[in-house]
């Protein structure tokens, strides 16, 4: 314990002094936040998006400007309806649809289907406030800053540690390879969490965003989830002793994971294989978690299987990253 | 006086290559024992192996009479040969940080003290001269106030009084009692600090011994050396036919690049004698012992640092 804590606080003030790489830890996520955020602040897509129940065979299905998503849960397809997520649903078998009447594009939407001579479609109306894509978007870069603090600082720290000696250094003392990884994750840890909460603050002030769930369980999930990420990262450092090749390792791994955690746009409607990668990687548990309880207000047992997926991950990647660790 | 270290028949290979090939020592307790032996020798592989850093390829190290083990990094101070450390500390949280490494410490104050640090303690560790680093790295082989310390050339790129000065910290650390495993190029440290030194080439030990038996063992006669451009020209013939000219009394004569002529010799007396009724100018005649480089070259025909 003694030693865990003599690393332990050696890695913090190392980096606390690194004042390149900490102010560039809070910029980076704020600056991209604050960027969409004005990007998007007149907030609309150009497409009219229309959920369809099943099959449509209808002029209306004709339509230019209209994006038609196939839908198959009923229920999951009206709270996008309540969200402003999607303009329009259809269920053509039973001749009705649904359509927030606080939309705007949801009542030009409406309109086009009764031009298009869908006026035996009956009506139903459903109201909730529009989750702007902003509000979307914070659990995602939130979760990736995550990601990229994680893989990046502990990866390339200990390549380097182990490169330069530092690591044979601390070999020829009673330290044992568990205590350094531990001190490690937990500097990490601590670091990770406080900028993720301050960015969050930030942001909240400025932005506003919605939050309907509990701060406990999000705290929970953010994280489980570094700890999975820094674990993958403990794992990719385990015995690499070239910044070059960690370097490309690591954003071969964090650019596809960026890209496939639905960060940035919605997974949905991907084809299966990606939905599958997809649920292989630990951020797409974050993300996916973090939004359910911000945006929807799940509990903990709504996400559960998303905690199951980063618990077990966290444990395989520290499981694997401490056996093939080597100190030279 | 007892062995605290023992080697057995240590091998270590690096793929085909054979960095230690089967060597066996003891070192006594409380003695400076000293590594000499040029660039790729083997001695960063032995003291590694002896610190429990590498594994050998076969061949075993007792400490007290056990063969070390994980508990051994806690009884033995390291400085090693090419090392970092952690960035943005400074010496005195280096220190401590290294010191929570371990159950029991030395003194902190003390071993600044000793190792001279107070004048470089809040400074970051990166931004030290040579001599300084070298003094810190001590202090931290130091640091749990250990029975036996290893040291990988820890004077090597230092000028002459830093070395000098590091000297007498090593000093400091024998009168304690405590066992100094040392490696060097340099000679003249290991005459000035070891007490048995082993000399080895290509993993193998060339020479094992007290530095100054071991050159009486090898040499009985001393060198007289003048510059060629002083000898007569007839003198010059002779000496490099020294069989056909019995009468003047030496072993071997040698030309060397620097311009002098060395002549190895159990007689001095007879030797300048002789050189003098060749008409020779003694006015710039040198005499010296043989040394350990002398002793060096002698055994493996090459220099220590080429
Ligand atoms: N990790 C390694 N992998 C492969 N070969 C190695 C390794 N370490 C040492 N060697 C080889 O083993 C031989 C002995 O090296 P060693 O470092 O022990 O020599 P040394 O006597 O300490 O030399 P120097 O005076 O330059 O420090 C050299 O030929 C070296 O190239
Ligand atoms: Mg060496």
């Amino acid at each position: 314990m003694k030693r865990f804590l003599a690393i332990l606080h050696a890695r913090n003030l190392e980096f606390i002094r690194d004042r390149a790489a900490l102010s560039w830890g809070f910029l980076f996520p704020t600056a991209l936040m604050m960027g969409f955020a004005l990007l998007f602040s007149n907030g609309d897509q150009e497409l009219y998006k229309v959920g369809i129940l099943g099959e449509l065979n209808h002029p209306f299905h004709e339509s230019r400007y209209i994006n038609f998503i196939s839908v198959k849960n009923i229920e999951q397809a009206i709270t996008k309806v309540e969200r402003h997520q999607l303009d329009l649903l259809i269920d053509p078998k039973q001749l009705r649809y649904w359509v927030n009447s606080s939309s705007p594009s949801g009542y030009v939407a409406e309109q086009m289907l009764k031009a298009s001579g869908g006026k035996t479609f009956k009506e139903n109306n459903v109201s909730g406030k529009e989750i702007r894509y902003i509000d979307w978007l914070i659990p995602g870069v939130l979760g990736m800053n995550m990601m990229f603090s994680a893989l990046f600082g502990i990866g390339f720290v200990i390549v380097r540690y182990r490169k330069n000696g530092v690591l044979k250094r601390l070999k020829g003392t009673p330290l044992t390879a568990t205590e350094f990884l531990m001190a490690q994750i937990v500097s990490r840890l601590i670091l990770i969490l406080f900028v993720s909460t301050t960015v969050y603050i930030g942001c909240h002030l400025i932005l506003n965003f919605s939050m309907y769930g509990s701060y406990i369980s999000l705290f929970l999930v953010f994280t489980l989830g570094s700890l999975a990420m820094i674990a993958l990262g403990l794992l990719v450092a385990s015995r690499l002793k070239s910044d070059e090749l960690a370097a490309g390792i690591t954003n071969a791994i964090s650019i596809p994971m960026m890209l496939l955690s639905g960060v940035w746009f919605s997974l949905e409607g991907s084809p299966q294989w990606i939905t599958f990668i997809s649920k292989l990687l630990p951020l797409t548990h974050v993300v996916d978690a973090s939004r359910a309880i911000m945006l929807d207000g799940a509990s903990l047992i709504d996400v559960s299987h998303h905690i199951v997926a980063l618990i077990a991950m966290m444990l395989l990647f520290l499981f694997l990253g401490v056996k093939l660790f080597r100190w030279e | 006086m007892t062995s605290i270290l023992k080697v057995n028949s240590l091998t270590k290979n690096f793929q085909t290559n054979i960095a230690v090939n089967d060597i066996s020592f003891q070192i006594k307790k409380g003695q400076c024992f000293g590594m000499l032996g040029p660039n790729g020798a083997g001695k960063t592989t032995t003291i590694e192996i002896m610190e429990g850093i590498t594994q050998p390829t076969s061949g075993e190290v007792f400490y007290k009479g056990k063969p070390i083990g994980h508990l051994f990094r806690e009884q033995c101070g390291i400085q090693f040969q090419h090392t970092a450390l952690q960035d943005f500390l400074s010496v005195r949280e280096t220190l401590k940080l290294f010191a929570g490494l371990y159950p029991k410490t030395s003194d902190l104050d003390d071993l600044i003290q000793r190792c001279n640090l107070e004048s470089f303690l809040d400074s970051d560790n990166r931004k030290l001269s040579g001599g300084q680093r070298q003094r810190m790295l001590l202090a931290i082989a130091l640091i749990n106030d250990p029975e036996i310390v290893f040291l990988d050339e820890p004077t090597t790129g230092l000028d002459p009084q830093a070395r000098h000065n590091f000297w007498d910290l090593i000093k400091n650390v024998l009168s304690r009692g405590t066992t100094i495993i040392l490696s060097t190029h340099y000679m003249e440290e290991a005459a000035e600090l070891c007490d048995e030194i082993i000399i080895m080439d290509r993993g193998h030990i060339i020479a094992q011994g007290p530095p100054n038996q071991l050159l009486q063992q090898h040499f009985n006669e001393q060198l007289v050396r003048i510059p060629e451009q002083k000898l007569p020209k007839t003198s010059i013939e002779k000496l490099k036919q020294p069989d056909d000219f019995q009468h003047i009394l030496f072993q071997s004569t040698s030309f060397q690049n620097d311009g002098w002529v060395e002549i190895s010799t159990t007689d001095v007396n007879k030797t300048i004698s002789n050189l003098i009724r060749d008409g020779v100018d003694l006015n710039f005649l040198q005499i010296r012992q043989r040394n350990l480089e002398d002793l060096f070259l002698e055994l493996t025909g090459k220099g220590l640092r080429e």
